[in-house]
């Protein structure tokens, strides 16, 4: 028995209408309904932070997420962090700075991670950039650069 | 994960009118259900969202206590001026707990709820043996790979450690969980395993946690959580202890000492018989060390979980001497 549900989601200041099964995940629904394939898909069950998106500003994991949760919520993803004419965020222009991926497949998540941990205020020191960016894997072991390219986008901040 | 008919709730009475259904379940942060139902553990006919409902999320501080909202998230309640200030253990367990991703979506109810890492209950294709997934059915993990699983509270159904951080904060300073129209001590919350251990609450269906209530000591306002675990971040405890502490004027002498467990047992554990031979005595590292071994009475391994016995006892020990400022 398929049973859609009928959606309307605010991502990055557009509404996307769309319909989809129940059990449809956020990150599913930007990937594979709104071809919004920047958020990636690692794990898919809440390990790894590939798929780290803001709701309402704060960062959560859009794989453990149901897309029907977030109806009338403000979601952000990496394609709505730069600004308007193309201009990088600080934190990418950081990251593309320092060297801080190799394979660039958890970049996104760990942008959007870091977007956040930044206005949290919990990138005050490399020890805290390193706890508080925890859920945010990278198997290619870009860490020094990850840390690096979040301090100093917090000092600019 | 298998399909779902959803259901967003708009009161906190029909979510709980609707989780009198056989199938239905409660939708909070997702961290749990979402995981599980991916592993193929949770097969809920209807999911109840109740993200959507208000007044379920304040967070209150005063002289009395804490009242936290079952919807509150785990993110809030560690960043809490209030919470760091009267409780700094139960903020610690939040905080050294899970991601900061995760911790912004998990909700102090569904933390509470929170299953097992048991990786034999997770795993129902690999491993059909549950009693917890599936009563009756036998236990893979006994004479399995054990590295994880409890050394306290066990049964010869079930040796599956309770995983969470925060509960192991909350039994050690009395806290109560709000269920509509009822309380349970946070002790009496959490069932033994048994010959039941797929029962690990005492909620009934349809029931739904409101809030949490912690009384305030002066035990709690001097508190910690020590959790050590594989790896410095993003990690289950392998043991952690939640420690708080008052002397008597002297500045020496216990007047009333809280202890509780993690990582170690099938349940949130509270270390009374540590407590116990503590009170009333001078605190120095050899009394400390001696009462803290009282934590494993009854302790059973099983094998590659052995070390928990070891290392539990020095754990609660330390986070003492850190209370008590020996440390």
């Amino acid at each position: 028995m398929t049973r859609t549900i009928h959606l309307s989601l605010d991502i990055n200041g557009r509404r996307y209408d769309l319909d989809v099964e129940p059990r449809v995940t956020l990150l599913d629904a930007l990937r594979e309904h709104l071809a919004l394939t920047g958020t990636k898909k690692g794990c898919d069950q809440g390990q790894c932070g590939a798929c780290t998106c803001h709701v309402d500003g704060s960062r959560v994991l859009s794989c453990l997420t149901l897309a029907a949760q977030v109806e009338g919520r403000q979601i952000t993803t990496i394609e709505g962090i730069a600004a308007e004419n193309g201009e990088l965020h600080p934190v990418q222009a950081a990251f593309v700075e320092h060297d801080a991926f190799q394979c660039g497949y958890c970049t996104p998540g760990q942008i959007m991670s870091a977007v956040a941990c930044i206005r949290e205020g919990h990138a005050g020191s490399d020890e805290e950039i390193r706890e508080y960016m925890s859920g945010n894997l990278c198997r290619c072991g870009a860490y020094n650069s990850i840390v690096a390219a979040v301090r100093e986008a917090a000092e600019m901040a | 994960m298998r399909d779902f008919s959803y259901l967003r709730a708009s009161s906190a009475d029909e979510a709980r009118q609707a989780a009198l259904q056989a199938g239905s379940v409660l939708l909070a942060g997702g961290t749990t259900l979402l995981d599980l139902a991916k592993c193929g553990v949770m097969e809920p006919e209807t999911v109840i969202d109740i993200t959507h409902l208000s007044g379920l999320g304040g967070i209150t501080v005063d002289a009395g206590g804490a009242t936290i909202g079952a919807l509150a998230k785990m993110g809030e309640v560690a960043d809490h001026a209030g919470i760091r200030a009267a409780f700094p253990a139960v903020s610690e367990s939040l905080s050294l707990a899970a991601s900061a991703q995760l911790r912004n979506m998990a909700t102090i109810g569904g933390n509470l709820l929170q299953r097992t890492r048991c990786s034999y209950f997770r795993e129902p294709d690999v491993f059909p043996a549950c009693h917890k997934r599936n009563p009756g059915s036998g236990c893979s993990a006994l004479g399995g790979v054990t590295r994880n699983h409890a050394v306290l509270g066990t049964s010869d159904a079930c040796i599956a450690s309770y995983p969470g951080d925060l509960a192991v904060a909350l039994v050690a300073f009395d806290a109560v969980v709000e269920v509509g129209g009822r309380t349970v001590s946070v002790d009496d919350f959490f069932l033994l395993p048994g010959n039941t251990p797929e029962r690990e609450t005492v909620l009934e269906r349809g029931e739904m946690i409101t809030a949490v209530t912690v009384p305030a000591s002066a035990a709690a306002k001097n508190s910690t959580y020590l959790k050590v675990r594989d790896r410095q971040s993003y990690e289950f405890a392998a043991a952690s202890a939640a420690v708080g502490l008052e002397f008597e004027a002297d500045g020496k002498t216990v007047r009333d000492i809280r202890v509780a467990l993690g990582g170690v047992a099938t349940k949130p554990w509270r270390a009374r018989n540590v407590e116990q031979a503590l009170v009333g005595k001078v605190l120095s590292p050899e009394t400390v060390e001696a009462a803290s071994r009282l934590a494993m009475e009854g302790a059973v391994s099983h094998g590659a979980n052995h070390y928990k016995i070891e290392l539990a006892p020095r754990v609660v020990a330390r986070a003492i001497l850190k209370v008590g400022g020996l440390a």
